[in-house]
């Protein structure tokens, strides 16, 4: 049955030998490797849930009265956007489940991208043949983060028009073009036009997925070309990759994660909620609320607009760059100027432009892991800085005082972090060394002749 | 775990999968719930999680298998990875031999590529209009009333010292950023406000753009101390990043990233009583842009 199966198929497509090698594509076993396959499941539940919430919300900043399942917003005038949101949540059977199931998977995806990037960047992964393919992983998590924003914009609670309103005042922020530009995107004045819904729609559930979805398949690809990296024990080598084959074994495994990954997500959505979106209430330009919290992924930028002091750069009584410039721009940039230009920067100070297929540990090359380390202490840092004002209400601590140690340990703190990182990687090389347990254990045994031999 | 273990607990998650599933149809026809729907689906999932990775670990032959890398991956270079290369050169430079004038047909390429380029890219423009005074408009003049959300007058006699409230310029859209004002009242003994701007607070009542110069969120926190001597004058400050503007010298920044201070809207109060705008206001609103005024 399967036998004629695949001679059929062979007889179409000659497609035995790929599917043959295919089937015996190895996979080397770390659990550090499983991060980016979280990350791919996690956009595998998005796409699901999201086709389902795109078939009842309407991208429309038209203006309704509510007349749901929702008593206390009864009444109240509305945009459609947020209507049809609170009419998925509540009206629609399974509605909330696949709204909280897409929020949950959104955090989750970004957090599987971030930890898969901190495994490649510690583990020297980076490295030539694989640079090319990091700097897409790099411009997925930039697109991922953007599609996330645009995501939580869509429902125009007033959280969310509060997000919204940061970033049109970052876009208007950019240097020169910047009205020009926040401009075009809202089709005039924030809030803007009722196209400007139709826009982030479009973005968000069509361009961006589109888009990730064939960076996937490039990443994908430009993974399996050269196999995958694997760490140096023993029978490892350069030129060999050693794991467990596609089929039966990894097969099996990676589509058990799958469904773990999706269960999870199934779980959080239906038993945790998040964002309670009829709590909020509708959006209005002269409505605000205290203690807001953007997802996750975008804590480091609050953080850092709240701690950059009030200073716009200005000519003879005209602005010339606005104060959100510099922290929901340019750190952003810098941030990801560093991951971007780090494999080249590396190669020229390690001298090192030969291709690499086996892993370091973090340990072995103290100065990428110390700069490493230095560099997420920093964002790190910032990232709580933008909880100031929730700490306030948990701790008492006065919100300016905060700010004020905060600014001082963003300055402080990576230096730190540099200096420990170098002193425990040096350390932990030095106890190898004295105790000999980097090299695989070996017996020895004496034959009857009096010999050694292995 | 032992092969006939496995082989009984895989079919065991299985069915107990099959269950849970059968237990998300039930609850969804019988009473939608978010919690069981979450619950039965999620389990189910992870009891056929748990049977493929069991299967994956117990029951399939487990090898492990060496496996060789392409050839360019080599890190040595073997002498392959350059033939390749030089054999790629040949077959990209036959295209192109025997014609002459090469550059003058790249050149040509070039431009026609850059020029249609431009005519892909130019129909973005269409997306806006150009920003002109756009971002400067403003329904705030002498003589306009302030009104609140069901568009009534605004009575003076409303505001208690130390208390505010939102109002909008009659006839405006409120959600225009430039429509919105904060009205506060305080004590007319505290203020010190510009030479300039002495006659704007008619009885310590002044107004205020509600929309942050910082980044465009309403200003709607009022921290009006009542224990003077422990703690700062009376502030507006924004919930987003917590730009603090002072309200007794014409709302200037004490603290928090904005870079202008809160434009301003000159009062008075007209014969019956109700708050009218004396004025445009003070600056631009809302959050800066490259030529905006500073203040």
């Amino acid at each position: 049955m399967i036998r004629r199966l695949e001679t059929a198929l062979e007889e179409r497509t000659g497609s035995s030998s790929f599917l043959r090698a295919t089937l015996r594509y190895v996979f080397p076993d770390h659990w550090s490797f499983l991060l980016g396959e979280i990350a791919l499941y996690s956009f595998v539940v998005l796409i699901g849930t999201g086709t389902f919430l795109a078939l009842f919300y309407s991208p429309s900043a038209a203006e309704t009265t509510y007349h749901g399942g929702y008593e206390p917003l009864v009444g109240q005038q509305m945009t459609q956007a947020y209507a049809s949101a609170l009419h998925l949540s509540f009206d629609v059977p399974a509605g909330l489940l696949m709204r909280q199931t897409h929020h949950w998977a959104a955090l989750v995806f970004v957090v599987a991208i971030v930890m898969h990037l901190m495994r490649i960047f510690f583990t020297g992964a980076f490295r030539k043949p694989r640079d090319l393919n990091y700097y897409v992983g790099l411009t997925m998590l930039l697109i991922a983060v953007l599609e996330g924003y645009l995501g939580y914009s869509l429902l125009d609670d007033l959280l969310s028009g509060m997000g919204l309103a940061i970033g049109y005042s970052t876009a208007l922020s950019m240097p020169v073009l910047g009205a020009s530009f926040a401009t075009l995107v809202w089709d005039g004045q924030f809030p803007g036009s009722d196209a400007f819904f139709s826009r982030m729609f479009i973005t968000h559930v069509f361009i961006l997925p589109a888009v990730l979805a064939v960076l996937i398949t490039i990443h994908l690809v430009m993974i399996a070309r050269p196999h995958h990296t694997q760490f140096a024990d023993p029978g490892h080598t350069e030129r060999n990759v050693v794991g467990i084959p596609m089929w039966p074994g990894y097969a099996l495994r990676s589509v058990g994660l799958l469904l773990s990954v999706a269960g999870a997500l199934v779980l959080m959505g239906g038993l945790i909620q998040i964002n309670p979106i009829w709590l909020w209430g509708p959006y209005h330009t002269y409505e605000a609320t205290n203690g807001a919290q953007p997802d996750w992924y975008l804590g480091w930028l609050i953080g850092a607009l709240r701690l950059v002091p009030a200073f716009d750069v200005t000519i003879g009584g005209y602005t010339l760059i606005p104060n959100p410039f510099w922290g929901g721009i340019l750190f952003p940039l810098a941030v990801f100027g560093f991951l971007f230009a780090w494999p080249s920067i590396e190669r020229r100070v390690r001298r090192d432009r030969r291709q690499h297929n086996l892993l370091e540990r973090p340990r072995d090359v103290p100065f990428r892991t110390a700069v490493g380390a230095a560099v997420f202490t920093f964002v790190a840092t910032v990232f709580f800085a933008g909880a100031a004002d929730r700490a306030f209400v948990q701790l008492g601590v006065p919100y300016e005082t905060q700010v004020w140690i905060y600014r001082g340990l963003a300055i402080v703190l990576p230096f730190v972090a540099y200096w420990v990182t170098r002193r425990v990687c040096e350390e932990l090389r030095a106890r190898e060394l004295t105790f000999g347990t980097t090299s695989p254990v070996r017996r020895i045994r004496r034959g009857p002749g009096g010999g050694f031999s292995r | 775990m032992k092969g006939g273990r496995a082989e009984l607990l895989v079919p065991a998650l299985v069915a107990a999968a099959a269950l849970a599933a059968c237990g998300f149809v039930v609850v969804y026809v019988v009473d939608v719930d978010t919690q069981f729907l979450g619950l039965a689906l999620g389990l189910s999932l992870l009891g056929l999680a748990a049977a493929a990775i069991v299967a994956g670990k117990a029951l399939v032959p487990q090898e492990v298998v060496a496996e060789e890398r392409p050839d360019f991956t080599d890190p040595d270079g073997r002498p392959g990875v350059e033939r390749e290369a030089r054999e790629l050169d040949h077959v990209a430079a036959a295209g192109v031999e025997g014609i002459s004038r090469r550059r003058l047909l790249g050149t040509a390429a070039g431009a026609a590529g850059a020029a249609v380029g431009a005519a892909i890219v130019v129909p973005i423009a269409s997306l806006g209009p150009a920003v002109g005074d756009r971002l400067r408009e403003s329904p705030w003049a002498d003589g306009v009333s302030l009104v609140d959300e069901n568009g009534l007058p605004v009575p003076a006699s409303h505001l208690e010292t130390g208390s505010f409230l939102t109002a909008f310029a009659e006839g405006s859209d409120p959600e225009r950023l430039a429509s919105s004002v904060v009205v506060v009242r305080v004590d007319p003994g505290e203020l010190s406000l510009p030479p300039d701007r002495r006659d704007w607070a008619p009885e310590g009542i002044m107004a205020y753009s509600k929309i942050c110069t910082h980044a465009g969120c309403a200003v709607n926190l009022f921290r009006s101390p009542l224990y003077p001597p422990r703690t700062p004058g009376p502030a507006l400050v924004c919930p987003c990043h917590y730009s603090t503007f002072n309200v007794l010298d014409g709302g200037t920044v004490v603290f928090g990233p904005a870079g202008r201070p809160l434009p301003q809207l000159p009062l008075r109060i007209d014969s019956r009583g109700h708050l009218i705008a004396a004025g445009p206001l003070s600056g631009n609103v809302g959050p800066a842009w490259s030529g905006v005024r500073q203040s």
